[in-house]
């Protein structure tokens, strides 16, 4: 039949859908197609004895390849696909030659590319070779030579025969019946229970066990700066050096000139080997400090522009480098302007309007870490942070 | 072979089959020992017989699942391999290898194997390379493969079922991707880390407890590298084969899609098969995506993790992007203001990086998953579909589908402003307001381009069908009249161009019932007849046999059989 493109095929429609008001019409459907030549709204036609729709014609006739017209051509195509296959197989041995001729280490010019590892550009080059001659070849074998006639597979609707289904409600309902799980409520509602309960001690162990879960928001608040932590988790502070990172030595303001930049961390942090690597990077990551020198004068005649000179020492200002937004370092500084914008997101913050967001996705300005001189002439940290540093997180405000 | 020169129709296709006589080959006669071996044991041969013969439809864009199979397999293999060196291990050493730059830098192990890997192992950067193009190729290809299934309408029933599967495989992709990304643990891979940080701390209320949980202290701690392996490795990977099977027995069973064509309707399935035609093809097709894959990574250098060094928070490089796949979020992250952000009763709320990520890729997938839902809702329509659309003949879907794909363009593209900026001398705040305008107007845009192309495809089509091929034959009448001769097209090409079907708009119901009551669910049903007439007020219906016997018996004039319906005369009024 031409037209089983379009019937249901055995289908029938669900139930849901044939009770509903505004269910797909079939009827309806076929009823507009048959009368197709209508020319306007209301205007019929008949259909003078012709279909409603074209019928399928059928496949097309198949058109023989040269190589199934002409031995000469499919002799030209099994010498195609062998040279294919040697290819492959000359990749292989040059792959082999190179894994064992190359030192790994050797760099070579190829054009276009400048000097790059000999070692990779030959291994892959043959082994790319070796691949694509099977592929190629077996590809070209199916083109050429295998049968290219298409054939023709019937489908059958995927839904189980009705009786198939009512066997199969059949079943499960004997099973419940035999089992007497029917019948017994207590075994159903006991299995039930069980049945819910049983993963609850594995996921218990993993989330559970993940942790640390005490209140983990209080680390996010505190950083090296706070100084030395007690027992009691309460924290003494101590005014700290400010160290260039990664020389670990002391500044003198003096050596700040207008204009420059200085990464920094706290005294003390730098001090530790690899063992206290760890710890390292962790404080890092809430520790870091910007120190950029401006004129005193640059700063904005606003709250916040007093406030970054007041808590910075002759013009030198240091903000924490963890950005508000989701805690890249923001590493850009811009000395005309001076912006500091975040490369992750843009995030650009304004030095002279203490670190205001003026563009991008973050929301809060840098922290800015209060600083002075101490009695040897270093730049110190004359608090810790008053406030947490880097992104947002649900307790924030929690002191 | 050469015998068959007439075509079959369309009710017989079946009956020009001759048995082909088979006597066993020597070939069967010699596998006889062991495949008779197995057998003895399994009973495997029928199964197997049925496999073999199984037929398989052919066309171009069908390879593209194929693809993301094979970059699959090739990521497994080349992964494995790699596990043999690699340390998943933040623990801190001293770095001795041959990389002379990094010599007695402190740096974790997960960094220094991978240095390790690209420098000392003969052949272990080329490894790593390959993994690396060939996990790209992977959401490549499934990402293009899935648009073919969308703009094709192959997931109409009875195929929801393994769309949905698809939609999970292809965000499982994208986990699998990150987390592996993530583990050499160098600067770029630990700053996407923090990043993701990042994205947990803004869960509400529990933010900070998961962030904690999963990284087992402060960022970075020790265990999130040892962690991500354990997913990327064995965690992710079982799930994706798992529902990669169920995804490929589903194909099997319910037996390939077909694009309609002479021969094919929505009961038989045409192609070649599987034994020996796609034996060759398709497995001759893994060894052409692992050969190009492999010289690929000879010729194009990919995440040198050589060159930013290890990990430190307080460091940082710019013009630094994901992989490709991660863009539309990291885009996304980008455009969003900072003013969202807001606190409420003590507590701070973060949609400004929520929105982009945490939100972001689940809605994504679970729009993608529900669409084959609710296109059947609106339609309708409960039988099964074998054939596949042309994405002309589905106007509204193909133009939202289109929509959707300009608006994952611009969040990808917002992903790397910064080089856009650089490379085309532009403020990189322009370019980023222009793309926060773009997101919400190009995808208007696109949609209502999309759709009118589509429909003047199908009126071409029409045209095509009505009036014939144009020949470029220039005729001269006796009265000194020109005119271009066309050509009928034959019945083979013509059922290419007719063999469709233009829905209806579904009527809207009356709100009341006869006693005049309000009917239950009216809401509900005034919501579809909206939504139907919005998918298909516009539509052009195929041509009928009627109509191009009129067109014939009109010769040229052909203004009279144009209106297909009165939908189609208005949209072909513009026109003329």
């Amino acid at each position: 039949m031409a037209d089983n493109v379009n019937q249901p095929g055995g289908d029938t429609p669900d139930k849901d859908v044939s009770t509903d008001a505004v269910a797909y019409d079939q009827e309806a459907y076929d009823r507009d197609v048959s009368t197709a030549v209508s020319l306007d709204e209301g205007d019929h036609v008949g259909t003078g004895g012709l279909p409603a729709r074209f019928e399928n014609p059928g496949l097309p006739a198949h058109q023989p390849r040269m190589s199934d017209l002409s031995e000469a051509a499919a002799k030209r195509a099994e010498r195609q696909v062998a040279t294919l296959f040697g290819i492959s197989i000359l990749g292989t041995i040059a792959f082999l030659v190179a894994y064992f001729a190359v030192p790994v280490t050797r760099t070579m010019f190829f054009p276009g590319l400048g000097y790059i590892n000999m070692s990779n550009f030959l291994l892959g080059t043959f082994l790319g070779l070796s691949l694509l001659g099977i592929g190629a070849g077996a590809v070209h074998w199916a083109k050429t030579l295998m049968p290219d006639e298409e054939e023709v597979e019937m489908r059958h609707p995927m839904r189980s025969s009705d009786e198939e289904r009512a066997r199969f409600g059949q079943i499960l309902g004997d099973g419940g019946e035999s089992s007497q799980l029917t019948r017994r409520p207590l075994l159903k509602y006991t299995l039930g229970g069980a049945l819910g309960l049983f993963a609850l001690p594995l996921v218990v162990q993993v989330v559970g066990s993940l942790g640390p879960f005490d209140r983990p928001y209080r680390n996010l608040r505190h950083t090296y700066w706070d100084g030395e932590k007690a027992a009691d988790g309460t924290y003494t502070f101590q005014p700290m050096r400010l160290m260039r990172d990664p020389q670990n030595t002391p500044i003198r303001p003096e050596e700040v000139t207008i204009g420059s930049a200085y990464h920094v961390q706290p005294e003390g942090l730098l001090d530790g080997g690899v063992q206290e690597q760890h710890h390292i990077l962790e404080e890092k990551g809430k520790s870091s400090v910007l120190l950029m020198r401006l004129n005193p004068d640059d700063f904005q005649d606003t709250e916040g522009g007093r406030k970054a000179r007041d808590w910075g020492y002759e013009g030198i200002v240091a903000y924490s480098k963890v950005c508000t937004h989701v805690g890249c370092p923001v590493g850009l500084y811009e000395q005309h302007t001076h912006h500091l914008l975040c490369p992750c997101h843009q995030s650009t913050f304004d030095v002279t309007d203490d670190c205001k967001v003026i563009f991008g996705p973050a929301k809060r300005p840098l922290p800015q870490l209060k600083i002075t001189v101490d009695d040897e002439g270093y730049l110190v940290a004359d608090q810790p942070f008053d406030e947490p540093v880097g992104p947002s997180y649900w307790e924030r405000e929690k002191a | 072979m050469s015998e068959t020169t007439v075509s079959r129709p369309a009710d017989g296709l079946r009956a020009g089959d001759v048995p082909v006589e088979r006597r066993p080959s020597g070939a069967a006669k010699r596998v006889g020992g062991v495949a008779g071996w197995v057998d003895d044991r399994t009973g495997s041969a029928k199964g197997v017989n049925y496999l073999l013969r199984k037929v398989f439809p052919d066309h171009w864009s069908f390879m593209l699942g194929e693809v993301a199979m094979y970059s699959m397999i090739i990521c497994l293999l080349t992964g494995a391999f790699l596990t043999f060196w690699f340390v998943p291990s933040m623990g801190q050493i001293e770095y001795q290898g041959s990389y002379i730059p990094m010599q007695g830098v402190i740096m974790s192990e997960a960094y220094a194997s991978t240095l390790n890997i690209s420098f000392d192992i003969k052949g272990g950067l080329l490894i790593r390379q390959i993994h690396h193009w060939a996990a790209l190729m992977f959401i490549v290809s499934v990402s293009v493969h899935m648009m073919r299934v969308f703009f094709t309408g192959a997931f109409r029933k009875p195929r929801e079922l393994n769309w949905v599967i698809g939609t999970v495989l292809a965000l499982l992709a994208i986990v699998e991707g990150f987390a592996g990304y993530s583990l050499p643990d160098d600067l770029l891979s630990g700053t996407g880390l923090r990043a993701m940080q990042g994205f947990i701390l803004t869960v509400p209320v529990i933010g900070s407890y998961i962030a904690y949980a999963l990284f087992g202290a402060d960022f970075p701690g020790e265990l999130i590298i040892p962690r991500l392996y354990s997913a990327h490795v064995l965690l992710i990977p079982a799930i994706l084969i798992a529902l990669f099977t169920a995804h490929i027995i589903l194909v099997a069973v319910q037996k390939h899609t077909q694009f309609p064509g002479p021969g094919r309707t929505n009961d038989n399935v045409v192609g070649y098969r599987v034994m020996p035609v796609y034996a060759a093809k398709a497995g001759g097709f893994f060894f052409i995506v692992f050969g190009l894959t492999a010289l690929i990574s000879a010729f194009v250098q990919i995440n040198a993790v050589w060159v930013h060094g290890p990990y430190d928070p307080s460091a940082v490089t710019a013009g630094a992007q994901p992989d490709w796949y991660m863009w539309f979020s990291d885009g996304a992250l980008r455009l969003l203001p900072g003013w969202i952000e807001f606190t409420l009763f003590g507590f701070t709320f973060s949609p400004n990086i929520a929105l982009g990520s945490i939100v972001l890729l689940p809605l994504v997938y679970t729009v993608l998953g529900a669409y084959p839902f609710v296109e059947r809702w609106i339609t309708g329509d409960t039988r099964e579909h074998h054939l596949l659309d042309r994405p002309r003949n589905a106007p509204v879907r193909t133009a939202l589908g289109v929509a959707a794909i300009s608006i994952y363009t611009v969040l990808a593209l917002a992903c790397v402003n910064d080089i856009i900026a650089i490379k085309m001398g532009l403020a990189i705040n322009d370019l980023t307001i222009f793309f926060r305008i773009a997101l919400f107007v190009l995808p208007v845009i696109m949609f209502w381009v999309t759709k009118r192309i589509c429909l003047s495809l199908q009126r071409q089509d029409r045209d095509k069908v009505l009036h014939g091929r144009e020949t470029g034959t220039i005729v001269r009448t006796p009265e000194g009249k020109f005119y271009e001769r066309h050509e009928d097209l034959d019945e083979h090409t013509r059922w290419e161009l007719v063999d469709f079907e233009s829905h209806a708009p579904v009527q809207i119901s009356p709100t009341v019932d006869a006693n005049g009551v309000a009917r239950k669910g009216a809401g509900k049903d005034r919501l579809r007849a909206a939504l139907s007439h919005f998918y298909f007020k516009d539509r052009v219906e195929p041509v009928t046999p009627a109509e191009l016997a009129a067109a014939h018996h009109d010769g040229h004039g052909h203004e009279e059989i144009e209106a297909g319906s009165s939908e189609h005369a208005r949209i072909e009024s513009g026109q003329h």
